[in-house]
C-alpha cells in the first residue's frame, strides 16, 4: 500500500502542491511542515460532516490567514435520485417521494407537486374550498416549524444555545398539530392530487386556536433574547451581504431576496390556493445582511399566525364540505381509520365498495393499482416555500406515471450565492451567511 | 486493546465486565452524523421535550475522536459512503452504531442507483431502528436497547469466544432466500 | 411519442395480449395567434426587439395557461439577452432536462422557466438537441444562477453546455459513469429479499403502466 493510495496518510504530493490530511497526530509537527512550504494560502475543507454546515454540505475554503479568498460548495452528498424514482410510480405515489426532498417543509413540496398535477389534469378550479383552506393552513404551520429550525440551528451555529431549545420547543407544538391532523410529525404525504387525504378531526380547530395563542406568547422568548442583542448584532450585521442585482442574477428568492428590499412573495404577486383572500404583510428588510434575514424570518412567523387564524375561521364556516375533488376517476378513494388490527381502510368504505356500489369498487381498484391518467403536456408551478420559490416542472406523456418531475428547489439556487456572500470575509462569517441562506440539503441534492 | 484484555477469565473478569458495561452505557456521546429527515427527529430528541440529556447524551460531539456512538440518521448516498466510513474509522474503540430510520437500515423507500442499501454495507451496525422518520421516543427506545447490549458486553477471552460463536452461527445459517416460510 | 404495452416490465411471460398494445400519445402542438392573456404582448415585443424572430423560434406552444417558446440552439444566447434586457425577464429559474428517446433527432430537451419581476410574467424556453450532438450554449453569462443548474443537467442527462466556466458533475460522485436520469439508464435498485421470495426493484417489476 503506497502512501499515495492510503486515504488516511498524513501528506501526499499533488499537482497543486502538498496536501495534508489532518487525521490526528501531532499538530506541532504538522504546523512546522506546512510552515516550511512558505505557502500563505491554505485550502481547507469544511467537510460534509460538520456541525455547522446545515447538513451534508462541503465547503472548500481558500484562506489567507483568517480571511476567506474563495469559497466553493460541494453538494451531492444527499443525492437520492427522487426525481428518477417518481418516473416508476404513479402520480399519487409520487407525493410520498416528493415530500422527502426538502424535509423541513414537506407540505410545500407536496402542494407544489399536486398543484402541478391539477393544472395538467385541468381540475384546478374543481378543488373544493375546504381542501384549499386546509392546504393553506398546513402550509403556514409548516412555515412556522421550518423557520423554527432555521432560527434555532442558525443561532446554535453562531454560538447561542438557548434559542435552539426554545425553537424546538415551539416546533414540537406545531408538530403536535400535524400529528393530530395527518398522523405523522414529518413527511406526512397529506396533500394528494385532488385535495387532501382526509378531513380534520373534530377537535382540531380548537387545538389549533390554542396552539396559536401559545405560540404568539412563546415567540417573544426568542425575540427578547436575540433582537437587539449587541453580541448577536455584531455577529450578524453586515455579514453575508448580497444586494438586489446579485440576488436577481443568481436567481435567489425568499427571505434572502426580501432582505434586499424587494417585496417579492409569490403568495402576494402570483397567488395560488386562494392566498389573495387572506390579510397578511410581506416582510422586507433593506440591510441585505444576515441580521435583516433573521428579522424577516421572525416577522414572518407572526404573519403565518395571522393567516392560520383566518384559515381556522374559514374552516369553521366550511364544515361538512368534502376535501377531495368530486371526479371519482381522480379522487383518492379510501378513507383510513384505526381499527382493532391497526391502520387500514375504514369499514364504511369497504362496506360500500363490496356491498353497495360496483362503480366504487372499480374506481378503487383502478386508482390504487394503476392510478389516474394525466393528459400529455408540461407545466411549471411555483409556491413560496420558507426558503424561496419552490418550482415544479412536470412533464406528462398521457400515462399513469410522471414522465419527468423536476423540482427547482430554492436552496439549490440560494446556496450558489455563498461564494458571492462570503469571499473576502472571515471564516466565522461563513457560518452565519450559510445559516441565513437556510439551505436544506435534501432539497439541494434531491 | 486495554487492561481488560489481559485479565484472565473468571470472577474478576465478570466483575470488570459489569463495571465497564455500566460505565460505558451511562456516558455514551453521540457523533453528529445527521444526514436528512431523521437528523431533524434526532435533534428533536435532543431538544426539550424528548430529552436526551437524561442519558448524558445531549452533547453531540462534532469530532469523531471524542464520540463513541454514531447514529447514522438519514439516507446515505454513494457519494457520502466513503465519508461515513472515514468518520467511523476515526472513532476510537469502543464504538457502536445505530442505524436510524429505514434508509440507514436498508435503503428505505429509495431502492435506486444513488443510495447505499443499508449502512451495514459500510459499517457494522449494532441497532437497527425502523421508521420514516422514527419518532424521538423510538430513538430513545433504540438507545435503551443499546444500553442493555452494552451493559452485557463481554471482555477479554469471553468476548473472543462470543465473537467466534456468532461468526460460526452466521456462516452456517440458512440464507434468507433459501428459508421457506409461510409463503412457500 | 408512443407507449407500448400495458405492463411495466417486459419479458415477464405476459400472456394477456395487452403487451402488444401500441398507444400513441399526442403532446400539445404549436398554437396559432391570438395566444391569449399576456402571451401576445410577449410575442409582439420579442418580434419587435429581435428581427430574426422567425429563424430562432421553432414553435410556440400555449398549453395549460403557459407559453413555451421552442428556440433554435444557435440563437439561444441572443434571444436570452433580448428577453433579459428588453423584455425584462430578469430571473431564470434554472434548467430542467428531459429525455425523449422516441423523438429521433431531438431527444434531449433543456427547459428554462423565466420570470419577469417587473411585469409579473412567466414564460418558458425550450431547446432540443439530438443525442449524439448534445451541445447547447451556456446561459451563465446571461443569468449567473444557471451555473449549477447546467452542471446538474449535464450530470443527469449528458447535455454539454458550451461556454460554461466549470462543467463538472455536481450531484453524482466525480468519477461516476453514465447519466442517471436518461431513460436508458436503469433505476439501479437491488432485489428485496424475503424468506423464499424476492421482489425486484420498481423498474423490473410486473405492474400496471
Amino acid at each position: 500500500m503506497t502512501r499515495l493510495t492510503d486515504p488516511y496518510a498524513s501528506s501526499r504530493e499533488t499537482t497543486e502542491g502538498t496536501v495534508f490530511s489532518v487525521t490526528g497526530g501531532d499538530w506541532d509537527s504538522l504546523v512546522t511542515e506546512i510552515g516550511a512550504t512558505k505557502e500563505e494560502r491554505v485550502v481547507v475543507n469544511m467537510g460534509p460532516q460538520h456541525p455547522s454546515t446545515h447538513g451534508v454540505l462541503r465547503l472548500v475554503l481558500e484562506l489567507e490567514g483568517e480571511t476567506v479568498t474563495e469559497v466553493r460548495c460541494g453538494i451531492g452528498y444527499l443525492h437520492t435520485g427522487i426525481e428518477k424514482n417518481t418516473e416508476y410510480r404513479n402520480w399519487t405515489q409520487g407525493v410520498t417521494f416528493v415530500t422527502r426532498m426538502d424535509y423541513l417543509s414537506p407540505l410545500f413540496n407536496e402542494t407544489a407537486y399536486c398543484l402541478g398535477i391539477e393544472r395538467l389534469l385541468g381540475i384546478s378550479g374543481d378543488i373544493t374550498e375546504r381542501a384549499t383552506v386546509i392546504r393553506v393552513l398546513m402550509m403556514e404551520l409548516n412555515r412556522i416549524s421550518s423557520h423554527m429550525v432555521a432560527l434555532g440551528t442558525g443561532a446554535l451555529e453562531l454560538g447561542a444555545l438557548s434559542p435552539m431549545i426554545f425553537c424546538f420547543r415551539e416546533r414540537e407544538k406545531v408538530l403536535d398539530v400535524f400529528e393530530m391532523i395527518s398522523g405523522l410529525r414529518m413527511n406526512m404525504a397529506y396533500v394528494r392530487p385532488g385535495g387532501v387525504v382526509q378531513d380534520l378531526p373534530d377537535d382540531a380547530l380548537a387545538k389549533i386556536r390554542a396552539t396559536v395563542k401559545d405560540l404568539r406568547h412563546s415567540f417573544k422568548d426568542n425575540e427578547k433574547l436575540l433582537v437587539g442583542n449587541s453580541i448577536w448584532m455584531k455577529r450578524t450585521e453586515g455579514i453575508g451581504y448580497l444586494d438586489l442585482a446579485g440576488a436577481i442574477t443568481l436567481g435567489v428568492t425568499g427571505p434572502v431576496l426580501r432582505s434586499t428590499g424587494l417585496a417579492w412573495d409569490l403568495r402576494k404577486v402570483q397567488p395560488y390556493c386562494g392566498y389573495e383572500n387572506y390579510n397578511f404583510d410581506v416582510i422586507t428588510a433593506d440591510t441585505c445582511d444576515v441580521y435583516g434575514r433573521f428579522l424577516i424570518r421572525i416577522s414572518e412567523l407572526e404573519q403565518s399566525l395571522r393567516i392560520i387564524e383566518q384559515a381556522v375561521d374559514k374552516l369553521e364556516k366550511l364544515a361538512g364540505q368534502p376535501v377531495m375533488v368530486a371526479d371519482k376517476k381522480i379522487a383518492w378513494p379510501a378513507q383510513l381509520s384505526l381499527g382493532g388490527d391497526g391502520l387500514g381502510n375504514s369499514l364504511d368504505h369497504i362496506r360500500e365498495i363490496m356491498g353497495t356500489s360496483m362503480e366504487s369498487l372499480i374506481h378503487h381498484f383502478k386508482l390504487v393499482t394503476e392510478g389516474f391518467r394525466v393528459p400529455a403536456g408540461q407545466v411549471y408551478t411555483a409556491v413560496e416555500s420558507p426558503r424561496g420559490e419552490l418550482g415544479v416542472h412536470l412533464v406528462s406523456d398521457g400515462g399513469t406515471r410522471p414522465y419527468r418531475v423536476h423540482f427547482r428547489d430554492p436552496s439549490f439556487n440560494n446556496l450558489q450565492s455563498t461564494s458571492a456572500m462570503c469571499e473576502g470575509s472571515m471564516i466565522a462569517d461563513i457560518v452565519g451567511a450559510v445559516a441565513s441562506i437556510d439551505p436544506v440539503m435534501g432539497g439541494v441534492d434531491r | 486493546m486495554g487492561l481488560e484484555e489481559k485479565l484472565p477469565s473468571g470472577l474478576v473478569l465478570s466483575t470488570v465486565e459489569k463495571l465497564a458495561g455500566y460505565m460505558r452505557k451511562n456516558s455514551l456521546w453521540p457523533a453528529t452524523f445527521g444526514l436528512a429527515c431523521c437528523a431533524i427527529e434526532m435533534m428533536a430528541a435532543g431538544g426539550g421535550r424528548y430529552d436526551l440529556a437524561r442519558f448524558g447524551m445531549e452533547v453531540f460531539r462534532a469530532s469523531p475522536r471524542q464520540a463513541d456512538l454514531m447514529i447514522v440518521a438519514g439516507r446515505v448516498s454513494n457519494k457520502m459512503a466513503p465519508v461515513l466510513r472515514q468518520i467511523y474509522d476515526q472513532m476510537a474503540a469502543p464504538k457502536w452504531v445505530i442505524a436510524m430510520g429505514a434508509c440507514a437500515s436498508s435503503g428505505g423507500m429509495f431502492n435506486n442507483y444513488a443510495i447505499v442499501q443499508g449502512v451495514d454495507h459500510i459499517v457494522p451496525v449494532d441497532i437497527y431502528l425502523p421508521g420514516c422518520p422514527p419518532r424521538p421516543e423510538a430513538l430513545m427506545d433504540a438507545i435503551l436497547k443499546l444500553h442493555e447490549k452494552i451493559n452485557t458486553e463481554k471482555l477479554g477471552p469471553n468476548r473472543e469466544k462470543i465473537i467466534k460463536e456468532v461468526e460460526l452461527a452466521a456462516m452456517n445459517a440458512k440464507p434468507t432466500h433459501a428459508m421457506k416460510g409461510l409463503l412457500a | 411519442m408512443s407507449e407500448k404495452g400495458a405492463f411495466g416490465a417486459h419479458g415477464t411471460g405476459d400472456t394477456s395480449g395487452y403487451g402488444g398494445l401500441v398507444k400513441s400519445k399526442a403532446t400539445p402542438g404549436s398554437s396559432e395567434r391570438p395566444y391569449g392573456s399576456y402571451f401576445d404582448d410577449v410575442a409582439d415585443n420579442l418580434e419587435r426587439a429581435y428581427p430574426d424572430f422567425a429563424d430562432a423560434i421553432e414553435g410556440v406552444v400555449i398549453d395549460r395557461g403557459e407559453l413555451t417558446l421552442h428556440i433554435n440552439r444557435e440563437k439561444l444566447v441572443e434571444v436570452a439577452f433580448i428577453l433579459r434586457d428588453k423584455l425584462k425577464f430578469e430571473m431564470c429559474l434554472g434548467v430542467s432536462g428531459v429525455h425523449y428517446p422516441d423523438q429521433i433527432g431531438r431527444e434531449l430537451h433543456a427547459v428554462y422557466p423565466l420570470l419577469s419581476i417587473t411585469n409579473n410574467q412567466r414564460i418558458r424556453l425550450e431547446v432540443s438537441v439530438a443525442d449524439g450532438d448534445a451541445h447547447i450554449p451556456s446561459l451563465v453569462e446571461v443569468w449567473a444562477g444557471n451555473n449549477w443548474h447546467e452542471r446538474e443537467t449535464f450530470d443527469m442527462f449528458g447535455i454539454i453546455f458550451d461556454g460554461h466556466p466549470a462543467l463538472t458533475r455536481i450531484l453524482m460522485p466525480d468519477d461516476w459513469q453514465g447519466h442517471p436520469q436518461r431513460k436508458d439508464y436503469p433505476l439501479g435498485g437491488i432485489d428485496v429479499e424475503y424468506k423464499g421470495a424476492v421482489i425486484p426493484p420498481p423498474d423490473n417489476r410486473r405492474s400496471y403502466k
